[in-house]
């Protein structure tokens, strides 16, 4: 077909010099079936390139009414009143924001030391078992880490952690309030275990991909372990690291069900993260399904829409970044 | 010679290097422990406390009212699987066939979009697809059903079947469809007949891990599939699931509804750890084979 699919499919010319027309052999124009099948596959594909966009419009037909009625001060409202039909989206973003920015502050140190553990410290008899016991935490379904948060976090919060806190770091706006449990911290805790996963594995993905001669120059030149990972390994791998975390954020940012079940669902804004708050894809799981009138639906699709909005950016750079290392790193290895 | 006793001697702060060095390793090695503690407490909890209500009724009998003791999750049981079956025969081909045409039919820009979105699309909030097919299929069929529900999982099945798919279908040696090629076979029943299913095994075990994925969903389904007290396979109809009335379950005050979500929540927990055991398994011995 093209040159591509040459080097992909024709024998390396080392064998043989390959006729002119070799690629000829694939054109699929010689049969009936291949046309069909061409067509046919060529239509599924079309299908899934086509989701994203239909998914923005139809979420942006249904978000219409909301955004014709508040404008942007949809984002900047902090009233959020189904009754009296006011609608700002304000403390859902913040809860959303700060849950994650907690899940991140826990989770991002502790995924690079598993990282790094498993690339490059792990005896290879553990590496596997101990990879597959971190995937199944990514694997563990989402209700579940809520019911457990409820049952075994929650409490463990409340009565060990929260008052200690507050005890020792009361005088900090942070730490104010009650002792309830459920709240901004334990949304942020749970999170924070659900996006270790993530980050961790494609941090691992990423370590591995810097060229052991890097590792090989640092011992050479009589690095400790810890300065061959610090200065040969890790600055390669940053860009890909922080694609890695982005694409953590990402999970944190649109996770649902856990976070409801112990983020305690006001929406209020509060500077204490012992105090409950809501988050954007928490009050579509609450209140989808009794929003009764056409402007609330509306107003919760948008939500919806901004979700999407900020997940498809974060992706896009997170994506771009992994694979700039990749190619890099590839780059130099041949 | 100079050299050489420079070495011998430990240089100034050799000392501080190494303790540093082993403090920082240490730390590596904790938080890995850290991280599989919140796993073991998960697993005990849920095995604890859902043991104690494992029976053969949970599975075939519907909930019963509240107060009265015994009932299952038949409903929700036979729910997540019909579930699953209309996310598997919506999302199966598409995803499958998707991944066939990147890999091995175009190779220009149009499949390179074609797996962009595809990782576009894996990265969407499952709450946010919930939404999506709300408007999509919901509102145009003006009720709740299994088949939106079927719809909105499969959607979040589709991109990671196509990836799996084409990862696949290019680790096929080369040769084998250059034979097949060379005896005269035409090139699509070339990809079906000979890469696709030299590469069947392996898309076998990606499908479980998607199963997997989408059989703890719940987000998506709250106001697509939507619940269903009653045993329901129709395609029309509302219809329970597993992590939805888990939900319902663990957040209503009443202990005997909690016990029988701890129960939901260990077969869900167990059903996703075997198809994850069986698809690292398959992996493993496929890639000894090889090697």
């Amino acid at each position: 077909m093209t040159t591509s699919s040459d080097t992909q499919v024709a024998p390396k010319p080392v064998s043989a010099p390959a006729p002119p027309d070799a690629s000829d052999i694939r054109t699929g124009g010689a049969h009936l079936g291949d046309r069909v099948f061409k067509i046919g596959t060529g239509a599924f594909g079309a299908l899934v390139l086509a989701l994203p966009f239909v998914m923005i419009v139809m979420l942006y037909s249904a978000s219409r009414p909301s955004i014709a009625k508040f404008g942007p001060a949809f984002l900047t409202g902090t009233t959020w009143d189904p009754v009296r039909e006011e609608f700002g989206a304000l403390p859902f973003i913040w809860g959303t924001v700060v849950s994650s920015i907690i899940a991140l502050v826990i989770a991002v140190p502790v995924s690079l030391g598993v990282a790094i553990f498993l690339s490059e410290l792990c005896p290879q008899k553990l590496r596997r078992p101990l990879g597959f016991l971190v995937e199944l935490l990514a694997a563990i379904p989402s209700v579940v880490y809520g019911f457990w948060g409820v049952f075994v976090l929650v409490p463990w919060l409340r009565d060990s952690v929260e008052p200690a806190l507050i005890r020792w770091f009361g005088f900090l706006p942070l730490f104010r309030g009650q002792p309830l449990g459920f709240g901004m911290l334990a949304a942020g805790l749970v999170l924070a275990i659900m996006i270790v996963p993530t980050i961790a594995s494609i941090s691992r993905e990423v370590l591995r991909a810097v060229p052991d001669t890097q590792r090989e120059a640092a011992i050479g030149l009589g690095a400790t372990p810890w300065d061959t990972i610090r200065r040969a390994v890790l600055p390669s791998a940053r860009s890909g690291i922080v694609g890695a975390v982005i694409l953590g954020l990402n999970r944190a940012l649109g996770e649902t069900m856990a976070v409801t079940m112990v983020i305690g669902n006001r929406p209020k804004i509060s500077t204490s993260l012992l105090d409950p708050s809501y988050t954007m894809a928490s009050v579509i799981a609450n209140e989808f399904t009794e929003a009764d009138k056409d402007i609330y639906i509306s107003a919760l699709s948008q939500i919806g829409l901004l979700l999407f909005g900020v997940a498809l950016i974060m992706n896009l750079v997170a994506r771009w970044l992994v694979a700039n290392v990749r190619k890099r790193s590839a780059g130099k290895a041949s | 010679m100079s050299n050489r006793t420079h070495l011998l001697v430990p240089a100034e702060g050799e000392r501080r290097r190494k303790i540093r060095s082993t403090l920082w390793l240490g730390l590596c090695g904790l938080s890995a422990v850290v991280v599989i503690l919140p796993l073991l407490s998960i697993f005990l909890y849920v095995v604890q406390k859902g043991a104690a209500g494992l029976s053969l009724s949970f599975f075939t009998e519907l909930p019963k009212p509240v107060g009265e003791p015994g009932g299952g999750m038949g409903n929700a049981v036979v729910g997540t699987l019909t579930l699953i079956g209309i996310a598997s025969a919506i999302g199966l081909p598409i995803g499958i066939l998707s991944g066939v045409y990147i890999a091995e039919v175009g190779r220009g820009k149009f499949a390179d979009w074609i797996r962009f979105f595809a990782e576009v699309l894996s990265g969407v909030p499952s709450i946010t697809i919930g939404v999506f097919v709300y408007a999509l299929v919901v509102v145009p069929m003006k009720h709740f059903s299994a088949f939106a529900g079927g719809v909105s999982l499969a959607i979040i099945m589709i991109p990671t079947v196509t990836r799996t798919t084409e990862e696949l279908l290019r680790m096929v040696p080369p040769h084998l469809r250059e034979a097949s090629l060379a005896l005269g076979v035409p090139e699509w029943k070339t990809s079906l007949f000979v890469v696709l299913r030299t590469a069947a095994p392996g898309i076998a075990t990606g499908i479980m891990l998607a199963v997997a994925r989408i059989a703890g969903e719940t987000a998506p389904l709250l106001f697509t599939a939507f619940n269903n007290r009653f045993l329901s396979t129709r395609v029309d109809q509302p219809i329970a699931s597993l992590p939805v009335q888990i939900l319902t379950y663990a957040t209503s005050p009443y202990q005997d509804w909690q016990q029988q979500a701890w129960t939901g929540a260990l077969v869900l927990v167990v059903v996703i750890l075997v198809l994850n055991l069986l698809a690292r398994l398959g992996t493993r011995t496929r890639i000894g084979a090889k090697s």
